[in-house]
């Protein structure tokens, strides 16, 4: 066990899987000395050399297009797209083509790959720099799509991302690079399509991924005063969903709020609510709130903290769930 | 080297690569190109007289409604088969959409060639099977897994080279820029082949580029770069067979323009005489690229009748046999709709799965 950053994490996660697997690539704008602008690949050129990984043109699509045909070549790549807002010019590779190449040939090729994308906000970034774009990717049939919110998911999440048969997109919130705990190393983590039970909690149960994680983990802690006992279930796996351990909480507590960063309307969040109204409809004592963004372009740094979900409007919407049997407000 | 001399060395020849005259007749217009071996022209011409009844057949099949849509190939069959034929069984083909008759003059069925026509299936061929990748829809992507596979093969010490067909509409999209950038800083062993043939559906060359010859786009990636009369069958041979061996040998991608012409329209569905005259269409079929190569090859003595007539009834019978395989009738089952989503179909998918089938038995109750 050591005490990594979860950038520190995704690094020891990609050199080990470069150690066990000589088809793993990994490349992208600025991953080889640079050691990626945010220092996930750091030394990795420097110990693998220019091999395994390597710097490409500044071209997204290229990079995506570029790597399924490596990947149909028998290679397993990793690559990155710098920010969330400039993976844009490679959406139609992704969903015309990594998503549906296995589909389209029927299993004869398919692509092993893992495109990892830092998003979503909270790092003071100018514009383009801190889009939560998940319901582009979990809206695409074909990808998997996986987002830590802890340093130990970081390394397991993204071995068996890159393990995995299937392509994935691989969400990592810049906001908590710096976050650190103790990872280990020994994998018997719960699999890559898993929901996990962070806190446990009996009234009510708050459903987080990515770098929401950390500020559902605290809003449970100050529920307490509130005299709310409250459950976090991290998703983990947005693509596919783990309807198995977010149902058996919902149905235990009766109440349930979704919080993400990206903007609410049409967002991922939309998707959890319906399938929790589906089959727990008459397990809950309340309609399923949503906390989320705002619908609006993410705003500049200087109003950003407007944007994003923080303990006071969880526990705000928390209050809203008829604990004395009144109506709920709709949504804001 | 200088940039200058470096950079020349890069640009296309300024006339387009020509053996062959209109009428058949030889001309002496390709510098630095060696006419291909007798047997290899007339292995050539056999397969573009099949690739041009195919070719018929499958627009009469179009019509009758056994297939969705066809896009026709007609006109282009020098560039069709001296794409199969300028490769080994090792090298990757990237097709579009239009390149039926390159997939025939690559040996696959052609009842898998249409698969994707007739709409039974997105592909019909198996490509790992075959080096044939799925025929490609959106235009210009398919660039960019050929320089990437090419990569690939490339590290892996495999002398295989891959070969990405491409329109002149295409040539606008970003992602054939890309593609040409990211195989030259690679050096991977890739062939970009051009097929102007002078439309992207209605929008005329003129339209789409400003460029003297798309074969100028090379020098900008550091790609050597050529141009050919794609209506002249040894020129194109030649050509390719040039090119295939620069990638071949470690020396980087290369891209080759081919000057030809869509004696069809896009699809059955489309209309071209709403955009050209239809003396243009006569001016092309003078230049057509099978009988120019049947005048010299009977010039030459290089086939018989008897040759001709063989290849047309081969071609008959190859033309019969497709026409067998379309009329029965192909039933895909929809349950095969969850498989291969993934490598293994998720909870969720199970599920659906599961309620498609119910939906299934209830209709057949």
């Amino acid at each position: 066990m050591t005490q990594l950053s979860m950038a520190q994490a995704l690094n020891a996660a990609l050199r080990d899987s470069l150690k066990d697997d000589d088809r793993v690539l990994v490349f992208g704008e600025d991953v080889g000395p640079l050691g990626g602008v945010f220092r996930v690949t750091d030394g990795i050129t420097a110990d693998f050399g220019e091999e395994r990984c390597f710097d490409t043109p500044l071209a997204e699509s290229g990079i995506v297009g570029f790597a399924v045909g490596m990947a149909m070549g028998g290679f397993r790549p990793v690559v990155e797209m710098q920010f969330d807002a400039f993976a844009y010019p490679a959406f139609e590779q992704i969903t015309s083509h990594v998503a549906k190449l296995r589909n389209r040939t029927r299993g004869a090729l398919s692509l092993p790959m893992v495109i990892r994308i830092p998003y979503a906000g909270g790092i003071g970034g100018v514009e383009h720099h801190c889009d939560s774009s998940e319901a582009y990717y979990t809206h695409t049939p074909g990808l998997r799509v996986v987002t830590p919110g802890t340093p130990q998911d970081a390394y397991d999440l993204l071995r068996d991302s890159i393990e995995s048969p299937d392509p994935v997109i691989f969400l990592e919130p810049k906001c908590r690079y710096w976050s650190k705990e103790s990872v280990s190393f020994t994998r018997d983590n719960a699999p890559m399509d898993r929901a996990v039970v962070r806190r446990e909690g009996k009234d009510v149960t708050l459903i987080a991924y990515g770098p929401m994680v950390a500020t559902a983990l605290e809003s449970a802690e100050a529920a307490t005063a509130e005299g709310w006992d409250v459950e976090v279930v991290d998703l983990r796996s947005l693509n596919p969903f783990d309807d198995e351990t977010v149902t058996a909480s919902v149905r235990r507590t009766g109440r349930a709020v979704v919080v993400h960063e990206a903007a609410g309307f049409g967002g991922y969040g939309a998707e959890v609510v319906a399938r929790i109204t589906e089959q727990c409809f008459h397990q809950l004592h309340a309609p399923v709130l949503r906390v989320t963004g705002l619908d609006i372009p993410y705003p500049p740094p200087k109003l950003e903290r407007h944007q994003l979900p923080d303990v006071d409007r969880i526990l705000d919407t928390i209050a809203r769930l008829q604990w004395n049997d009144e109506p709920a407000v709709a949504g804001a | 080297m200088s940039r200058e001399t470096s950079a020349a060395a890069l640009l296309p020849s300024t006339v387009p690569v020509r053996f062959l005259a209109e009428d058949g007749s030889r001309v002496d217009e390709h510098d630095g190109y060696d006419q291909p071996p007798a047997d290899r022209l007339v292995e050539a011409y056999r397969l573009m007289v099949l690739g041009r009844r195919f070719d018929v057949q499958a627009t009469a099949l179009t019509k009758q409604g056994r297939l969705a849509v066809y896009p026709s190939s007609a006109g282009q069959e020098a560039c069709q088969v001296a794409s199969a034929l300028a490769l080994t069984d090792a090298d990757w083909l990237f097709p579009t959409y239009r390149d039926s008759v390159a997939l025939v003059a690559r040996g696959l069925d052609p009842g898998e060639i249409l698969t994707l026509l007739r709409g039974d299936a997105h592909c019909g061929y198996d490509p790992a099977l075959t080096r044939v990748a799925p025929q490609c829809t959106p235009l210009a992507t398919q660039t960019l897994h050929a320089a990437g596979l090419a990569h690939a093969m490339r590290r892996r010490g495999e002398e295989a080279v891959a070969f990405a067909l491409i329109g002149d509409g295409a040539t606008s999209e970003g992602d054939f820029h890309e593609a040409l950038n990211f195989a030259a800083v690679f050096k991977a062993p890739v062939v970009f082949f051009v097929q102007n043939n002078g439309f992207a559906i209605s929008v005329p060359f003129e339209k789409q580029s400003a460029a003297p010859a798309l074969a100028y786009k090379g020098v900008g990636y550091g790609v050597r770069s050529e141009q050919v009369d794609g209506n002249d069958a040894l020129a194109v041979l030649s050509v390719l067979d040039s090119a295939v061996a620069h990638a071949r040998s470690g020396l980087g991608p290369v891209l080759v323009e081919a000057h030809t012409y869509r004696i069809d329209a896009h699809t059955n569905a489309d209309d071209a005489t709403r955009y050209r005259d239809q003396a243009e269409v006569e001016k092309w079929r003078a230049a057509d690229p099978v009988r120019r190569l049947e005048t010299y090859l009977t010039n030459e003595n290089l086939v018989s009748e008897k040759d001709i007539e063989r290849f047309r009834a081969e071609a008959e019978t190859f033309a019969a046999g497709v026409r067998d395989t379309l009329n029965a009738d192909v039933e895909p089952d929809p349950l095969s709709l969850f498989e291969h989503v993934y490598a293994e179909p998720t909870r969720h998918l199970v599920a659906q799965r599961a309620q498609v089938a119910a939906e299934l038995e209830t209709l057949e109750a």
